[in-house]
């Protein structure tokens, strides 16, 4: 309780900072037939430009469901949605389609890569959508990829890469289209700790230079890397609240 | 540039699985080559066909006294032909099938065409070695004759026969001509007869009953003139029973021919585009496995901002690129086969561009139509549960 008193001082005194994603009183219901299943409810969460934030949960917990309703995969059922001031409420498939192509950028726990094209049209991808100009294309591509320290293997097949190397393709293709946020569901999940903490390190980094970043993971440890954790179970909010403020009342162990 | 790298992604796609691409392209290329074969020979016969009535001469009208009620025509009925305006040469022909010509020990069935030294001008008929017949043969009631190639090969296949004597129904005939080979065409081979004068003939057969009467026009153009002035004769003659004759000419003959080889041709592409149909099955069964495989790309490409649109751009352009390859490679054997039978079975083919290019637009066609639902069902998938699929 007391975290989250905090962090609302805390947002008062930043409101003059852009809100990414401001969602009110958000629910989802799945819909079976005649069976109906509550996923999320009420959920109120908003994120400001250049936060790094962790969404945790245990499975089942309703973080998949925020993530997709963030990354605008999926529609919601019951109220508000405003990503980057638009609101997100009503749109149809194609405008979905859109604003996950202008606004996320996804990286997936499996990395999602196409096997068939090789790494550097893998990073192409979202600014062929966008209907980038082909030379633009490229050379946008052939950055972000030079960035995550790639430029070695821009014909090589995603199967030719190990895990470590993939998620940072993935990485390379989220940041390619210079995103509002970037949506990175597990990117640990299917990595060593040794690997994995790379790519956390380059999420960092990334959050450093001002991307707003959203992490979802089940691990707390993991969670720490961000500047603040927002807790989900049954579908609801249970705790928002700043890492350095946790650190500060001894939740956990530096 | 997005629809160039939509391509380019296409193709990628294609490449990455050859043989099931080229199985899928199979029947595309079965289609469309039979297609190209068919209208090719279709195309091929209906020229020759052309080209041999052509060269039978365009200025030709030909009558036939078609009812055996009454009697055929007479000289009298000639000379008047003859001074109808249009008109440069009449022949009269007394044709009689299945006659034995003896030789020696040798004999063989012919038709004996019986006429006068026009009938060779107007049949553009000429002789390789010897003469034609003159007019002094019809006078003098001659017992000459100019024989076909056929008959050389049966009775003189070592000798020269001009000169030697044939027995045509116990007249012995002497040789003085023998005619150019002219190849089998349309009504039968042209080098399987005998001429003889038509006055001899008529005593011959006993008979002086011309059905037959060939007519030169001075012109192509006076060719119709003369058939309307020829009409009104002889339905004076026959007091306007016209189902006692028939006058025609070449131009009408060149319809009938081009029609038959035209509706056999529309049949045999029937029988292609059947081929083709199947073969645009087996795109869309393919292109519906290839959906439900690449589920998951879908997903990814969805989630990357790939719109419905983007998405079903890309499984068209597939299944239309297939398809276009399949024409492409479908004409190339289609050639190939064609050429085959041509110096095989020696006919005639004529494989033009126009058919060439009906048969590309087609396949392209085949492509998108049985791509449009296998497309719009892959464009139709929710992105998470494409990202989910295993």
């Amino acid at each position: 309780m007391d975290q989250v008193e905090h962090h609302k001082d805390r947002g008062d005194l930043m409101d003059n900072k852009e809100k990414v994603i401001i969602m009110n009183n958000v629910g989802k219901v799945y819909s079976t037939g005649k069976n109906k299943y509550r996923a999320l409810n009420g959920v109120n969460l908003e994120i400001e430009k250049g936060e790094f934030v962790a969404i945790v949960g245990p499975s089942g917990a309703g973080k998949s469901t925020l993530m997709n309703l963030i990354g605008c995969l999926d529609t919601l059922t019951e109220g508000e949605y405003y990503l980057d001031g638009i609101s997100i409420g009503n749109m149809k498939d194609n405008q979905l389609a859109e604003i996950r192509n202008r606004k996320i950028g996804f990286i997936f726990q499996t990395y999602n890569l196409i096997n068939k094209l090789n790494v550097l049209e893998n990073v192409e991808l979202p600014l062929i959508y966008m209907g980038t100009p082909i030379n633009e294309t490229r050379k946008r591509a052939i950055s972000a990829l030079q960035k995550l320290g790639l430029e070695s293997h821009l014909r090589h097949k995603p199967t030719e890469l190990s895990g470590g190397q993939m998620q940072r393709v993935a990485i390379a293709r989220a940041i390619v289209t210079n995103p509002e946020i970037i949506l990175a569901d597990e990117p640990t999940g299917a990595l060593d700790s040794k690997t994995g903490l790379e790519v956390l390190n380059i999420l960092k980094d990334l959050n450093k230079e001002g991307n707003t970043i959203v992490l979802i993971t089940h691990d707390m440890n993991i969670a720490l890397n961000a500047k603040r954790i927002i807790t989900v179970k049954d579908g609801v909010i249970v705790s928002d609240s700043y890492v350095e403020n946790l650190k500060e009342v001894g939740v956990c162990e530096d | 540039m997005r629809r160039l790298m939509l391509f380019k992604m296409a193709f990628t796609s294609i490449a990455s699985n050859k043989i099931r691409t080229f199985l899928t392209m199979l029947g595309i290329i079965i289609g469309i080559s039979s297609v190209i074969t068919l209208v090719g020979l279709g195309e091929g016969t209906k020229k020759k066909v052309q080209e041999q009535i052509e060269s039978l001469g365009t200025n030709l009208i030909t009558v036939n006294i078609t009812s055996r009620r009454t009697k055929g025509l007479s000289d009298e009925d000639i000379e008047l032909i003859k001074t109808k305006p249009g008109i440069k040469n009449v022949a009269p022909l007394l044709n009689q099938n299945g006659i034995i010509v003896k030789s020696g020990t040798k004999t063989y069935s012919t038709t004996v065409e019986a006429s006068t030294p026009e009938y060779f001008g107007i049949r553009k008929l000429e002789v390789e070695s010897g003469r034609k017949l003159e007019k002094d043969d019809i006078e003098s009631r001659g017992t000459v004759a100019v024989i076909g190639q056929d008959i050389v090969i049966e009775l003189f296949p070592l000798q020269n026969p001009i000169g030697q004597s044939i027995n045509i129904q116990g007249v012995d005939f002497t040789i003085v001509g023998v005619l150019k080979s002219q190849g089998s065409s349309v009504g039968g081979s042209g080098d399987d007869r005998v001429i003889i004068p038509i006055t001899t003939a008529k005593r011959l057969f006993k008979t002086d009953e011309v059905r037959t009467i060939y007519i030169e026009g001075t012109s192509r153009d006076d060719t119709q003139l003369a058939r309307g002035y020829l009409e009104l004769y002889f339905n004076n003659r026959f007091k306007g029973d016209t189902s006692q004759y028939r006058v025609f000419d070449q131009t009408s003959l060149l319809e009938t021919a081009t029609k038959t080889t035209e509706s056999m041709t529309l049949m045999l592409m029937g029988i292609a585009a059947i081929s083709l149909l199947v073969g645009g099955i087996g795109i869309m069964n393919i292109m519906l496995v290839a959906v439900i495989e690449r589920t998951r790309e879908i997903g990814i490409r969805k989630a990357m901002g790939a719109k419905r649109r983007d998405i079903m751009i890309q499984f068209l352009i597939e299944s239309s690129t297939v398809s276009l390859m399949g024409g492409v490679f479908g004409v190339i054997s289609g050639y190939i086969l064609a050429n085959f039978l041509k110096s095989m079975l020696n006919m005639s083919v004529y494989i033009s561009f126009n058919v060439v290019l009906f048969a590309v637009v087609f396949s392209i066609f085949v492509g998108i139509f049985f791509g449009i639902y296998p497309a719009s069902r892959a464009s139709k998938l929710n992105p998470i549960d494409a990202l989910r699929y295993e």
